[in-house]
């Protein structure tokens, strides 16, 4: 480097990068430690959204309802999932083997009618994520028959071994049709479940509604007594 | 940072942990991306009980003035009109309306809960009727529509609303609106 007379000396600033790697290790821990991966989800769904905040309880049915229409059954308790699948393979004698009851208590939702189900826990994984994407999906209908509506037999079986039964929960695709979650709540009604959710993205209150001075009234309430 | 300074006259080693910082970086982002912190949220709903045994007798009347009745149609478009449309000497003036912030439903809903408000000031309605909503969805609607309305009902604070089958004469109301806006 060439340096005229007169030009002010440029020193070479040697920055401690120590602190800052183990600040990063730090967050790192943190991130490890503290959270858990997301769940593996059979079927992409855009949900729409909504100013709901509650949160499910653990132990839920998770019906899942893609834009084509498809419906897909999960349960999120793996007890429960090991006695379930005990009584469908006696009940429905599938012939299950020890292994193919293992791939359906540890995968996360079914979307196959019962007679595609032995064949399509038999298949390696990789097959079956790429089975998924055709799969048929349970079968569901308006009447409350469990020959023709599959999905009332998997929620009535899954609810005698979920606590009080179990909360039930759909993640409907924003763009599914009306007559496909028209279909969903009818079978649930037969089942005479009137209490469900609906899994939402989250939307902030608009301001100047009903329900934002409601939610202005309760911050209050919980500051004035502290 | 300790060092050993017994060299003779030979500069210590310096090692450079900024690469160290990028990868730490690159890990972070890594499971940041990969998991998840919360869980997902759930909009909870309470559908009206219904029982095949039961007969139209035996469901809850729903007073005219109260009542604003929705229809879902395709395209995310929203008709409505007051009342429950069951006189065929009065036939209901069907409106459209989208799901807007501002001149959309949600005006509308807010119209509807003055207007009771007003008749049961002036005395028309008694103290205890409530707006009550009735919600019907035909079969090109989409299930976002369906999440949208009821999402105005809580953003709302409506006290009754229902979700019911649409009857073909609704069908025909949304025909008739539709040929009256000239959508297709």
């Amino acid at each position: 480097m060439e340096k005229k007379r007169g030009q002010i000396k440029k020193k070479d600033t040697f920055i401690d990068m120590t602190a800052m790697c183990d600040f990063t290790l730090l967050l790192l821990t943190f991130f490890i430690m503290a959270t858990s991966f997301k769940p593996e989800e059979s079927v992409e769904v855009v949900t729409p959204a909504s100013t709901s905040t509650k949160e499910i309880p653990d132990g839920f049915i998770l019906i899942t309802l893609d834009k084509d229409g498809r419906v897909f059954y999960g349960v999120d308790n793996i007890n429960a999932k090991r006695s379930i699948i005990d009584v469908v393979n006696d009940d429905k004698q599938l012939g299950l083997t020890e292994e193919e009851k293992n791939i359906f208590v540890t995968s996360s939702s079914i979307g196959v009618p019962f007679t595609q189900l032995k064949g399509f826990l038999s298949l390696p994984e990789l097959e079956r994520k790429k089975y998924l994407d055709n799969a048929p999906g349970v079968p569901v209908d308006t009447t409350a028959g469990y020959a023709t509506n599959e999905l009332a037999y998997w929620i009535n079986l899954s609810r005698q071994y979920l606590d009080k039964g179990g909360r039930i929960a759909i993640k409907a695709d924003g763009s599914s049709g009306y007559p496909d979650v028209s279909k969903i709540i009818t079978t649930l009604g037969k089942q005479k479940i009137f209490n469900f959710s609906f899994i939402t993205d989250m939307k902030g209150i608009p301001p100047g509604t009903a329900l934002y001075e409601q939610q202005q009234l309760s911050k209050q309430a919980a500051g004035n007594p502290e | 940072m300790a060092e050993l300074n017994n060299n003779k006259g030979k500069t210590t080693p310096r090692v450079d942990l900024t690469a160290m910082v990028d990868m730490n970086f690159l890990l972070l982002t890594f499971f940041i991306l990969s998991s998840t912190l919360s869980k997902p949220k759930a909009m909870e709903i309470v559908m009206p009980y219904t029982d095949d045994e039961m007969t139209v007798d035996d469901q809850n009347k729903i007073k005219k003035d109260v009542a604003l009745t929705i229809l879902l149609s395709k395209e995310n478009r929203v008709f409505y009109y007051e009342g429950i449309g069951d006189d065929p000497e009065d036939p209901p003036h069907v409106k459209l309306t989208a799901f807007k912030d501002v001149d959309g439903v949600r005006d509308v809903i807010i119209d509807k809960k003055k207007s009771v408000e007003r008749l049961i000031a002036n005395g028309t309605l008694r103290a205890s009727d409530k707006p009550t909503v009735i919600i019907k969805a035909d079969t090109n609607s989409t299930t976002a529509d369906l999440i949208n309305i009821l999402d105005e009902m809580t953003i709302n604070a409506i006290p009754t609303y229902a979700v019911v089958d649409i009857t073909e004469q609704d069908q025909e109301f949304v025909a008739d609106a539709e040929e009256t806006y000239n959508l297709k």
